[in-house]
C-alpha cells in the first residue's frame, strides 16, 4: 500500500486506508478519490526555493517529478540542494532519487518540497546511504498547496561510525507526510532526527519516523516539536526498535506539541521497542496549550497578546532550529518559522 | 499618581480584597506589609491586569488613567511594572531579545521610533554592570538556570531598562541572601526619582532596611488596616501582625 503504487498503477486501491495501522490518522484513500493523472512538464528557474540564498556545490531539481534521477554519489565534503517542485492541478508528480556518501564523505543536503497548484498529488523517494564513517545533514522545507496531497519517504542506511543528522520543517497540506526509515548499525554510528510542524487552516502534517538499532553502542536522539493552529491538525508516529543483542544503544525521544485553539488536533504515538538488555532509551511526549504565566510575564513586560504568543511558540520550535549544523540552513530556517508563525497565531 | 479607591476583587469567585483605598503620590515610595493571605500578591497582579483577578467594585487610576479599563500590556506601556516575586523562565528567548522586543512594544504604542541595535546594547550594559551581572548572562534564555538571587536581579534589570512611571515589587526580598539583597535594593534606589512611584510589597522588614519607604501601610483581610512612617514597619517586625489580623477578622 502507498502513494507511489497508486500512482503508478493508476489504481487508488492502493492507496493507503484508515486500516493500515501506520496510516491511520493521515489516510490517503478518502482525500485521493480518483487516479490522477501524471503531471505535465514545466520548466523551473535554478537558484530559488527556501534555500536560495545559500551556497550550494550543486542543485538538482525534480520538476513535477523530472530531473537527473542518477544517483548522487559524495565523496568530499559537499551542499546540495534537492528540489521537489510541483506546479500542478489534480495531477500527480513521481519523484525518486539515492544518495550515495562514501566513506570519509561530508554531505549538506538542503531539500525542499515547492508545491504550487490545486490538488496535486506529489511523491518522493530517498534512497539514502551513507558509508563507514560517512556524515550527512538533511534539511528539509516542506511548503506544499493547502489542498495538495504530499508525501516523502527516505529510506536511510547507516555504515559503521556514520554521523546522521536531519531536521524537518513541515507546514502542511490536505496531507502532508515526511517519512524517515533508518536502518542503524550501532557500532559507533550516531543519529538525530529532528523536526517541527506548524499547521494551521486545515492543513495537515505527519512526520513519522522509524529507526532500527540492529547492533551495540549506537545513538539515537530525536527532538520533534509541533504547533497546530485553526483547524489544523499534526500527526507525530515515532519508533525506535532496539534489537537483541543491541546493547548500549542510547536513545532518546522527545516530541512536544502546542494546540493554539480549540479545534487543533494533534496525535502522536512515540513507540519503544526494546529487546536487548543493556540499554538506556527514554521518550517523553507532551500536548499542552501556552503557559499562561508566561504570557502574562511576557504581557507585563509590554509585549501585545499576538506577540507575546509568537515569541513563546518560537522560542518553543527554537530548540530545535539551533540544533541544525549548518549556518546557512539554520538561518533559513529561523527566518521562515516566524513568518509561519506569523499566519498562525492570529 | 496611582490612586486606589475602595477596591474589591475576587479570585475564583472569593474576595480576597475588600474595600482598598490608597494614593501613591509622584516621586514616593511606600510598603506595603501584611501577614500571608493578606492579599498582597493579588493586589499587585490586579494592579498589573492578570486575568482571573476580577475587580467587582472601586477604582485604580495611574495619572488619571483608568488602569482597570487597560489590558496587561496596555498597562505596561502606561508605566506599570511588576517585579515578580517568581519571575518566569523562558527557554529560548535571550535576556536582551525579550527586554528588546518588550522596550519596542512599549515605544510602539507611544508611537516613539524603535531603539536602535548599538543605543540598546550600550545602555544594557551600563544597566547589567550597576547590578554586578554577567553581560553574557543576558544572552542566555531569560533566567533559565538563573538561581533566585540572579532572578530578581533580571528584574530589577528590566525595570531599569523599561523606566516605568510605577514600579510594584512583590516580594523582591524573598529568596535573596543578604548581599544580593544590597544590590538589589541599591539598584531600586538608584531608580528612584521625582516621576517614578514604588509600592514594595513584603512579609519582613527587612527589605526596607535598605529601601526606605515614605509609608509603610499595613494590609490585613483585604484591607489597609493602618498606615504610618518607616517606624511603622519596624514596629510590626517587634510585635507582628496579629493584632491586625483580628482587627480584620
Amino acid at each position: 500500500m502507498s502513494l507511489t503504487a497508486a500512482i503508478r498503477s493508476r489504481d487508488v486501491s492502493a492507496l493507503p486506508s484508515r486500516r493500515d495501522e501506520g496510516w491511520r490518522w493521515s489516510e490517503l484513500a478518502s482525500v485521493v478519490r480518483s487516479a490522477p493523472p501524471l503531471a505535465g512538464t514545466i520548466t523551473v528557474a535554478p537558484g530559488g526555493g527556501p534555500f536560495a540564498e545559500v551556497k550550494a556545490d550543486e542543485e538538482r531539481v525534480f520538476a513535477n517529478g523530472q530531473g537527473d534521477a542518477s544517483p548522487l554519489v559524495v565523496e568530499a565534503g559537499r551542499t546540495v540542494k534537492l528540489r521537489f517542485v510541483t506546479r500542478a492541478d489534480a495531477a500527480a508528480s513521481l519523484s525518486a532519487v539515492s544518495i550515495l556518501v562514501k566513506a570519509g564523505g561530508s554531505l549538506t543536503l538542503l531539500e525542499s518540497y515547492e508545491g504550487e497548484g490545486e490538488a496535486y498529488v506529489a511523491d518522493a523517494a530517498l534512497d539514502i546511504r551513507l558509508e563507514d564513517g560517512a556524515r550527512m545533514e538533511r534539511i528539509v522545507v516542506a511548503e506544499d498547496a493547502e489542498t495538495a496531497v504530499s508525501v516523502s519517504t527516505a529510506q536511510v542506511t547507516l555504515a559503521p561510525g556514520a554521523d546522521y543528522a536531519q531536521a524537518v520543517f513541515a507546514t502542511g497540506a490536505r496531507r502532508q507526510r515526511i517519512e524517515t526509515r533508518i536502518q542503524h548499525p550501532g557500532a559507533g554510528a550516531a543519529l538525530r532526527m529532528d523536526g517541527v510542524y506548524l499547521v494551521g487552516q486545515r492543513r495537515h502534517a505527519d512526520l513519522t519516523t522509524a529507526v532500527v538499532h540492529a547492533g551495540v553502542d549506537g545513538t539515537t536522539s530525536q527532538m520533534i516539536k509541533g504547533v497546530a493552529a485553526g483547524h489544523g491538525r499534526g500527526v507525530f508516529q515515532g519508533l525506535i526498535r532496539v534489537e537483541h543483542g543491541a546493547d548500549r544503544t542510547d536513545a532518546r525521544m522527545r516530541h512536544d506539541a502546542l494546540l493554539l485553539s480549540d479545534t487543533a488536533e494533534v496525535d502522536a504515538k512515540p513507540e519503544l521497542e526494546i529487546f536487548a538488555d543493556d540499554v538506556s532509551c527514554a521518550h517523553g511526549n507532551t500536548v499542552g496549550a501556552l503557559d499562561d504565566a508566561a504570557l502574562f510575564y511576557a504581557r507585563q513586560r509590554g509585549l501585545p497578546l499576538h506577540e507575546a504568543r509568537v515569541l513563546l511558540t518560537e522560542a518553543f520550535v527554537g530548540a530545535v532550529v539551533e540544533r541544525i549544523a549548518h549556518p546557512g540552513a539554520r538561518e533559513v530556517v529561523a527566518a521562515l518559522v516566524p513568518r509561519r508563525l506569523e499566519g498562525l497565531t492570529c | 499618581m496611582l490612586s486606589i479607591e475602595n477596591l474589591h476583587v475576587t479570585v475564583a469567585e472569593k474576595a480576597i480584597i475588600r474595600g482598598l483605598t490608597l494614593n501613591l503620590p509622584a516621586g514616593e515610595v511606600h510598603a506595603i506589609m501584611g501577614p500571608n493571605g493578606a492579599g498582597k500578591s493579588t493586589l499587585s497582579y490586579t494592579l498589573a491586569g492578570r486575568d482571573g483577578y476580577e475587580v467587582t467594585e472601586g477604582s485604580a487610576t495611574l495619572d488619571g488613567k483608568d488602569l482597570l479599563s487597560l489590558n496587561a500590556s496596555e498597562r505596561a506601556a502606561a508605566g506599570v511594572f511588576l517585579s515578580f516575586q517568581y519571575p518566569l523562565e523562558i527557554p529560548g528567548v535571550p535576556a536582551l531579545t525579550f527586554v528588546r522586543a518588550a522596550l519596542n512594544a512599549q515605544r510602539k504604542s507611544k508611537g516613539e521610533p524603535e531603539i536602535n541595535a548599538p543605543d540598546f546594547l550600550k545602555r544594557a550594559r551600563e544597566v547589567a554592570g550597576s547590578l554586578k551581572m554577567d553581560f553574557e548572562m543576558l544572552r542566555r534564555g531569560l533566567n533559565v538556570g538563573f538561581s533566585g538571587g540572579e532572578k530578581k536581579r533580571m528584574e530589577i534589570f528590566q525595570m531599569a531598562m523599561l523606566q516605568p512611571r510605577l514600579a510594584i515589587l512583590d516580594e523582591t526580598d524573598s529568596g535573596l541572601d543578604i548581599d544580593a539583597l544590597k544590590i538589589v535594593a541599591e539598584g531600586v534606589n538608584a531608580l528612584r526619582g521625582p516621576d517614578r512611584s514604588m509600592l514594595v510589597i513584603t512579609h519582613y522588614q527587612r527589605l526596607l532596611d535598605y529601601i526606605r519607604p515614605d509609608r509603610v501601610h499595613v494590609l490585613a483581610g483585604g484591607r489597609i488596616v493602618a498606615s504610618g512612617g518607616p517606624e511603622l514597619a519596624l514596629e510590626l517586625e517587634r510585635e507582628g501582625y496579629d493584632r491586625y489580623s483580628k482587627a480584620a477578622a
